[in-house]
This record gives structure tokens, sequence and C-alpha cells, in this order.
């Protein structure tokens, strides 16, 4: 428990997960339920940057001229969350795309309906 | 069939294959299909869902059980921001101590992921490019998916646009959106010196870009960016960064006679191929966030 306090960086991201997921599953409005998606994303951000930190020492960019791992920061997870960044831009985009496309063909962001609607025009 | 009620009758009967017809027939309307047993009947998710309390309830009960899991891992972990956990490695050694030697960049963060990870950035640049077309291919609008009535709202959004003077929208952006470009062309070229890159400074132009196109329309920003500037920038700086990048694989792999100049460390013109890199990917990342914003909005880049 203790431990959990110390870490406390990660137990909100995990928490900010729960609360994405959880937004994922209750929502019936698609445009909502991504909005949850971006919040799980958000989570991940966070556990990477948290697990890249070490404490008193400076960002990775070159300062005072000293050149020595132990002055600096893990600059590895910076990459990492670049990559998620940009994963979950063009996911997202793409998504919203979808979602634009399936409110013209049948009038509703509601979930639920969409797929009444979607088997009862199959069923004709 | 007539009832047979003699012997020979039921025996003529029985000869000619009559009575076991009859009761084929019979036995075939009557029988029952045989049905599959379902031991385990599964849960229908409509039934479930038809019932929004025991739906919310279970889902914040899946939400939470995930939550707890994860929480026990967390509690497991080494501690936060201690200098000896298994992830500050050897890799991390060697990004910084030899970074700025082998890369020539001062920012270890661009050094690593524009020269050690490059080919890692250039798959980032294509999953931007192939989200841009996919929503091209969903979102365009000509005369094959578009209906009359559509048409038509359109045609009269685009007369309540024009009459619409949006004052302080238009007097913001024509003050703002050059600084707001000039700032994300700073952030690009200086990339490999300070905090910022292709990615970030891309998205600030674009915002820009944005800006400028939602106080003087589409059009305006149509005279120097249409699609085929579009496809010809995006494509152009992939093949670019795929050329650069491609230079140490064919002059053989882990940059044996890499001979780039690295410049002074320091300097603007440094570093390799990291500045050139950064341009394209900030031009690629502008073009995507701008096409994103022109695509959904007016259905056209």
């Amino acid at each position: 428990m203790t431990h959990l306090l110390i870490n406390y960086y990660e137990a909100a991201s995990v928490i900010l997960f729960g609360i994405g997921f959880m937004n994922l599953l209750l929502q019936n409005n698609l445009i909502k339920k991504f909005i949850g998606l971006n919040i799980m994303d958000t989570a991940v951000y966070l556990f990477l940057a948290a697990q890249g930190y070490i404490t008193n020492r400076v960002a990775p960019i070159l300062t005072h001229g000293i050149v020595d791992a132990d002055y600096y920061i893990n600059p590895v997870p910076a990459g990492l969350v670049l990559t998620g960044i940009v994963v979950s831009v063009s996911v997202t985009a793409f998504s919203l795309a979808l979602v634009q496309r399936l409110y013209k063909h049948y009038g509703t962001l509601n979930m639920d309906e969409i797929m009444r609607l979607s088997r009862e025009r199959e069923g004709e | 069939m007539h009832k047979k009620n003699t012997f020979l009758q039921k025996l003529k009967a029985w000869v000619n294959g009559e009575d076991t017809l009859l009761h084929a027939d019979e036995y075939i309307a009557k029988r029952k299909q045989p049905q599959p047993k379902q031991w385990l009947r599964s849960p229908s998710v409509e039934k479930i869902k038809s019932n929004r309390a025991l739906y919310s309830f279970l889902c914040v009960l899946v939400a939470m059980v995930f939550i707890t899991i994860m929480m026990v891992v967390v509690s497991e972990l080494p501690t936060f921001g201690n200098a000896s956990n298994p992830g500050n490695n050897e890799v991390m050694e060697r990004y910084l101590e030899k970074g700025i030697e082998e890369t020539g960049a001062i920012n270890f963060v661009a050094g690593m992921i524009l020269d050690y990870r490059a080919f890692d950035t250039f798959g980032e640049s294509n999953v931007l490019f192939l989200a841009v077309i996919c929503v091209l291919m969903l979102l365009r609008r000509d005369s094959k998916n578009i209906s009359a009535a559509e048409e038509k709202e359109i045609a009269e959004d685009e007369a309540l646009d024009a009459v619409d003077h949006k004052s302080i929208l238009q007097v913001g952006a024509k003050y703002l959106s050059p600084v707001i470009i000039l700032y994300g062309i700073y952030v690009i070229l200086n990339g490999h010196l300070s905090p910022g890159g292709g990615f970030s400074g891309g998205s600030i132009v674009g915002g820009g870009l944005i800006l400028y196109a939602a106080a003087f329309g589409h059009q305006s920003v149509q005279r120097f960016l249409n699609f085929r500037t579009f496809t010809w920038i995006s494509v152009g700086c992939l093949l670019t960064y795929f050329a650069c990048k491609s230079y140490s694989f064919f002059t053989g792999a882990n940059h044996v006679g890499y001979t780039i100049p690295k410049g002074i460390p320091g300097h603007i013109l440094s570093a390799g191929f990291i500045l050139p890199l950064n341009i394209c990917v900030g031009l690629i990342v502008a073009c995507t966030m701008y096409g994103f914003y022109a695509l959904f909005t007016k259905g056209d880049i």
C-alpha cells in the first residue's frame, strides 16, 4: 500500500486507464466512446513518462556541456510516447471518419440504435 | 388409403410395400428433428443490455477488477524515480554518452528518434500518411456519394458563411497565424538543438493553417495547398526520408562508411541528416493536420 503511494504516478495512470475503459463500455454515443479511448491513450503516456523519470536529473538536452549518463533522465520513453501519440491521432481520425459515415447512413450516433437498424435492414 | 380388412388385402399391401410406405410418410411427418443439446446457454448481450442497471453494474465491476489487477502490478513495480531501475540500462547510457559524438544532435531525444531509431519514425510518418489517405477515402465528397439534399445543404452553408463577417476571428487570425506558423517553423528547425522537432513543430504549423482556413475560408488555403500539392509534399517527403535513411543501409548497416559531416554540435547546420529529416517529418505532419481539418469540415483538401 505504501508502495502505491510512492508510485502515485503509475497508480494515477492505472486509474485513468480504468476510467477510460469504463467510458468505453458504458457510453452509447460513439463519439463519447472514442473520448474514452483517448483517455486510455493518455493514461499510457503518463505511465511511460513516469517510467522514464529519475529524481534530481534534468531533461535529456545537453546543459552546461555535461556529457554524463548520470546527469540526464532516460530518453527512451520519450520516443515511445511520440510513437503512441502518432498512432492515437491516426486511430482517432480514422474512427471519427467512420462515425461520420455511420451517422450519414443511419442518422444516429447511438450504438444500440445502429445495431438494431442494421439488423432490421438485414432481415428485410 | 382405404382400410385393409381381409388377410389377403393385408398381405397384398405388405407385399407391395404400401404399409411401410404409409408408415414412412407418417414417420417423416411426425418425427422430431434431432436438436443439438445446449448444455451451456450463452448469455445474450441484448438481454443484459436491456437491463440498464445490471449492465452498468457489470461494466463498473469489470473495470474495477481490471483496475485492481493493474494496481497489484503497480505495487510490485520498482520505485518511481530510482536511478537503478531496470528500465535505465546500458541502452540509455549509450544514447546519452555517445549520442553527441555519433549523431551530432544536442537534443538526445532527437538524436535517438531520427538517427538510432530513424526507421521507427519513418513508420510513424507512414502511419500518419495512411491515416489521412483512409480518411480521404471515407469522407471525400464527389458526385457519387452525395445526394441532392446534401448538396443543397452545403450550398446553403457556404452562402451563410460568405455573408458572415467573422470580424474578430479574421483580425485575430490575420495577426496570429503568421506568428504561429513562424513559431512552428522555428520548432522544426531547432529540433536537434532544443525541445521540439518535426512532430511538435508540424502540429503547430498545421494549427496555424487551420486557424487561417477557419477565418478566411478554404479557398484562401487552396491557393497554395490543394490536393495536388498535398500529395506531392507528402509523398516527396516520405521518399526523401526513405532515401536519406537508406544511405546507411546501402553502405552496410551500423553506419559503416557513414561520412555525412556532423558539423559542430550546437550549430543550426549540424547533426548530419537530422535537420532535413525533421523538415520532412514536419511537412508531413503539417499537411496531415490540415488535411484532417479540411476533410472533416469540407470533405476535400
